[in-house]
């Protein structure tokens, strides 16, 4: 293979102390116990998985030649994650950032645990700087610790004399210096400590500060490894016909001319179609345009969206089940002075990350070994083994960069995982690596979509403008239901994911109700970049707003008001506001201004975006500023672009955004009829960060959820129109 | 069959289908991997690669209309104005993903080798057949600026 460096077996903790009496030890590996209990979103699935607690950790490898080699338990796929966890590590080690390299963890719960997760190691809801932060800050100061001590001992001196910076140790009065790299070998002696005393933030030289992104340079030069550059001696190239309709299977097939194009290896039948097996992807892909394939589609979806979204029409006036209750919202809106309602209608929205989905998969009778931009490692272990036949154990992934997800690569049947395993399988287990690529098409036909939805929305307002009831009710599919998280997140019929931002409102209004109904469709569905806020931020201040307007009320002001009993909602409101130069004041004919607000993952972003509406009604967004508290910021720059890449990515979805079926079809196939944004339709983006000390949260995801409705209400400042069904460009607006 | 051109600057004969689109013939014949996989059919970018110094989509160039030419690489940049391209990239942190920006970087060397100072609307022009989604674009764009700068300086 080439330039695979996660492929190297690494020295654990044990392998490394059965070396250490040996002068050929050159690694110091930290192992420490961590016994947090932060487990709360994903508290469902534990049973089904290892118990993480009390069994030690290794996050961290200093080498004699000074290196600091930082295991990152998540993966990268664009949002920063292995430059914030070197930073925190380095952070309280007070390593020379120079030095500081980033190597993926391999796939192993017991270890990599995502503590917000439970005992699942994955990435995924905007976690992986929250629970790594303890975690690591720990891991790092352990190390320091070590470090300290081992010097103390060698010049014999006591460690309270010694300072650290950027990886030397240095005894002043003794005019003593040693770097990392020197202390190793008798640092591996030493006991790690129980405990450790970490920085006062105040100290913090790299967190909050700028700590340049570990992968911008292989990310500039081509030699960034993703999935689609592994190659393995004697790898084949697999490409899976999947049936055309969801729920279709395959009744039977002739591989007849897909045998005859050169290179083409194997035809073999799995689970979910026809895999053509071949030397490239380039046989592969004749061959399996060559496939004749006859599909049983007796069991498959054949609705077409429209027909769906009436049918959730009609389910908003059917009683649903309860997600918040507060007073009796509809008596307070039937004896309001003033009532309004309004609905929202959401697309299916597919991920389409730019590197489509792929895996590589070298299977034995006895092993199975995986590489992937993985983001489900527990998850995808699980169903890999199941596939093969194997133990969890026997299954290994190794974790590369992945070319963007926005949650695509996790997903509990682990789709593309499980495809390449029965792939390999059925070409016989005797150990040929396999790669299975999926082209565009795949990816925009493949399913898993952010589901539809449909909001419908009422309110009443008192004779002095006062908001007295609030009633919600959404219809849409489960992302849960019936997958392995179902337990944690569906309670009492209703899914979490399903009302977040809409069950938690965030405005005092004394009564509220919020309902959801839970539809059943063929279409497989699947969270979606700051999941389910992706819709219900948009219902909600879309519809605030409508309320405010008919309350004669500035928008901004309104929500203020309201927002009274939330401190950091209300202060990153405010600052977006101010920043933004906001007025009650009309911008110029053809400009508009929209506001929003939204928490996600425990952030809290708020935007406000400026608009100009064509003669054509063409909008175009030309500025969006935008204010963000996730608690301690980490990397300010690295929040930054998550904020700018969240605006570009949510305003794509709601200008153009639409997976459509026509009875049972996807109607779109690639870039060109699933639109995203491209560069002349970014606007100007300012962001402003909170300055905080809690906790670190999120930032992958949550600056999508205000994108959509501040466009809509600078649209409507701009045209008088309010957009009720997205996306904007059905309304001619894109 | 083989067909014949210049590969970052060397005489390259690859034994492959005429037809097969020149993205795969550099991945998966001459081992090149900066050059990527997104759309396979001219609406991503992130297959670009210069043909004479112009900014083609590999994807859907078959490779027996090489034959003869120069194709440049991710690999093979090495003018000072790529350069200026990829150290501003480096510089204002532009990558996230990072799968879309060989492509990025590509065709913004090739708008820089012709118009050294290229205004926002010039950007839109050379740009926007290259996708990111990630939605780096602000950056991009900056970066573009500052190796204009940096070429100007």
């Amino acid at each position: 293979m080439t330039r695979n460096t996660f492929a190297a077996a690494r020295p654990t903790r044990r392998d490394f102390l059965k070396e250490a009496g040996t002068v050929t030890a050159a690694a110091l590996t930290i192992g420490f116990e961590w016994g947090g209990t932060m487990r709360r979103a994903f508290a469902g699935p534990v049973a089904r998985f290892p118990d993480a607690t009390f069994i030690p950790n290794a996050f961290l490898r200093i080498g004699s030649d000074d290196s600091v080699t930082v295991i990152a338990k998540h993966v990268e796929m664009g949002q920063g994650a292995y430059t914030g966890i070197a930073t925190i590590v380095a952070e309280e080690l007070d390593a020379d950032w120079s030095r500081v390299r980033v190597e993926s963890a391999p796939a192993d719960a017991k270890r990599y645990a995502n503590l917000v997760f439970g005992t699942l190691q994955g990435t995924g809801g905007s976690s992986a700087m929250a629970n790594s932060w303890m975690q690591l800050r720990e891991a790092g100061g352990k190390a320091r610790a070590m470090l300290l001590a081992a010097a103390a001992k060698e010049w014999k001196v006591p460690a309270s004399e010694l300072t650290v910076e950027q990886g030397i140790v240095s005894h002043a009065a003794g005019k003593r210096q040693a770097s990392f790299g020197a202390l190793v070998r008798t640092a591996a002696a030493l006991p790690v400590p129980d405990t450790v005393q970490l920085k006062d933030p105040k100290n913090f030289k790299l967190i909050g500060r700028h700590a340049p992104r570990v992968d911008a340079a292989a990310k500039s030069d081509g030699t960034a490894q993703f999935t689609l550059d592994v190659v393995l001696p004697g790898m084949l190239v697999a490409l899976l016909k999947r049936p055309p309709l969801f729920g279709a299977t395959v009744k039977s097939f002739d591989a007849t001319a897909a045998l005859a194009v050169p290179g083409v290896v194997k035809v073999v039948q799995v689970p979910r179609g026809v895999a053509v097996i071949a030397k490239g992807f380039w046989a592969a892909r004749q061959g399996r345009d060559a496939l004749h394939i006859e599909w049983d589609d007796s069991k498959a979806e054949k609705r077409s969206s429209a027909a769906l979204m009436k049918e959730y029409r009609r389910l908003a006036e059917q009683p649903a089940l309860p997600a918040r209750k507060d007073g009796d919202a509809a008596q307070a809106i039937k004896d309001a002075s003033r009532q309004v309602s309004a609905s929202y209608e959401f697309p299916y929205l597919a991920h389409a990350p730019m590197e489509p989905l792929d895996a590589v998969v070298k299977l034995t009778p006895t092993s199975c070994e995986i590489w992937a931009g993985d983001q489900f490692q527990t998850v995808d272990q699980g169903n890999a083994a199941r596939t093969a036949g194997l133990d969890p154990q026997q299954v290994s992934i190794h974790t590369l960069f992945a070319g963007g997800s926005f949650g695509r690569r996790a997903n509990p049947g682990s789709d593309y995982i499980v495809e390449a395993v029965s792939i390999a399988k059925a070409y016989g287990a005797d150990g040929t690596p396999i790669k299975l690529q999926w082209t565009r098409e795949d990816d925009i036909h493949g399913g898993l979509y952010r589901p539809m939805y449909f909001h419908k929305l009422e309110a009443g307002l008192n004779a002095q403008g006062e908001l007295i009831g609030w009633r919600h009710v959404i219809v849409g599919q489960s992302i849960t239901v019936d997958t392995p998280f179902a337990a944690g997140f569906i309670k009492n019929g209703v899914d979490a994911t399903s009302v977040e931002g809409a069950a938690n409102i965030p405005y005092a209004i004394p009564n509220i109700k919020v309902d959801l109904s839970t539809t059943t469709t063929g279409v497989p569905v699947l969270w979606w970049r700051v999941v389910g806020s992706s819709h219900t931020t948009f219902a909600v201040e879309a519809f605030i707003d409508e309320v405010a307007h008919a309350a004669g009320q500035d928008g901004f002001a309104f929500r203020r008001k309201l927002l009274a009993h939330q401190p950091r909602m209300k202060a990153v409101l405010e600052l977006a506001a101010e920043k933004a130069g906001w007025s009650s004041a009309p911008l110029p004919k053809g400009k508009g201004r929209g506001i929003a607000v939204a928490e996600a993952f425990k952030t809290y972003v708020a935007q406000v975006a400026e608009v100009s509406v064509g003669a054509d009604g063409q909008v175009k967004v030309d500025r969006v500023v935008c204010a963000v508290d996730c608690g301690t910021p980490i990397n300010p720059d690295i929040i930054t672009a998550q904020m700018e890449g969240g605006i570009g990515f949510g305003l794509g979805a709601v200008l153009y955004g639409a997976i459509t079926l026509k009875d049972g079809r996807i109607e779109q196939d690639n870039f060109n009829g699933y639109r995203v944004l491209r560069i002349n339709e970014m606007p100007k983006v300012e962001v402003h960060i909170v300055p905080s000390a809690e906790p670190p949260t999120g930032v992958g995801e949550p600056g999508v959820a205000p994108l959509g409705p501040a466009v809509a209400n600078a649209i409507f400042a701009a045209t008088g129109k309010r957009i009720h069904v997205l996306p904007f460009a059905n309304h001619g607006a894109a | 069959m083989t067909t014949t051109f210049q590969l970052n600057g060397k005489t390259t004969t690859l034994d492959a289908d005429p037809n097969m689109p020149l993205l795969w013939a550099v991945r998966e014949v001459a081992g090149l991997h900066g050059t990527k996989f997104g759309c396979g059919m001219a609406l991503c970018g992130a297959c670009t690669v210069h043909l004479d110094g112009k900014a083609i989509r590999s994807c859907v160039t078959p490779l027996s209309t090489v034959a003869g030419r120069q194709i440049t690489t991710i690999e093979g940049l090495q003018s000072k104005r790529a350069k200026a391209v990829q150290a501003a990239w480096i510089n204002l942190q532009v990558p996230q993903c990072g799968y879309c920006q060989s492509g990025q970087i590509m065709s913004a060397t090739a708008l820089l080798e012709t118009n050294p100072a290229p205004t926002d609307a010039d950007i839109d022009g050379a740009m926007s057949g290259n996708i990111c989604r990630c939605a780096t674009y602000s950056r991009i764009r900056a970066a573009i600026h500052a190796a204009a700068d940096t070429i100007k300086a």
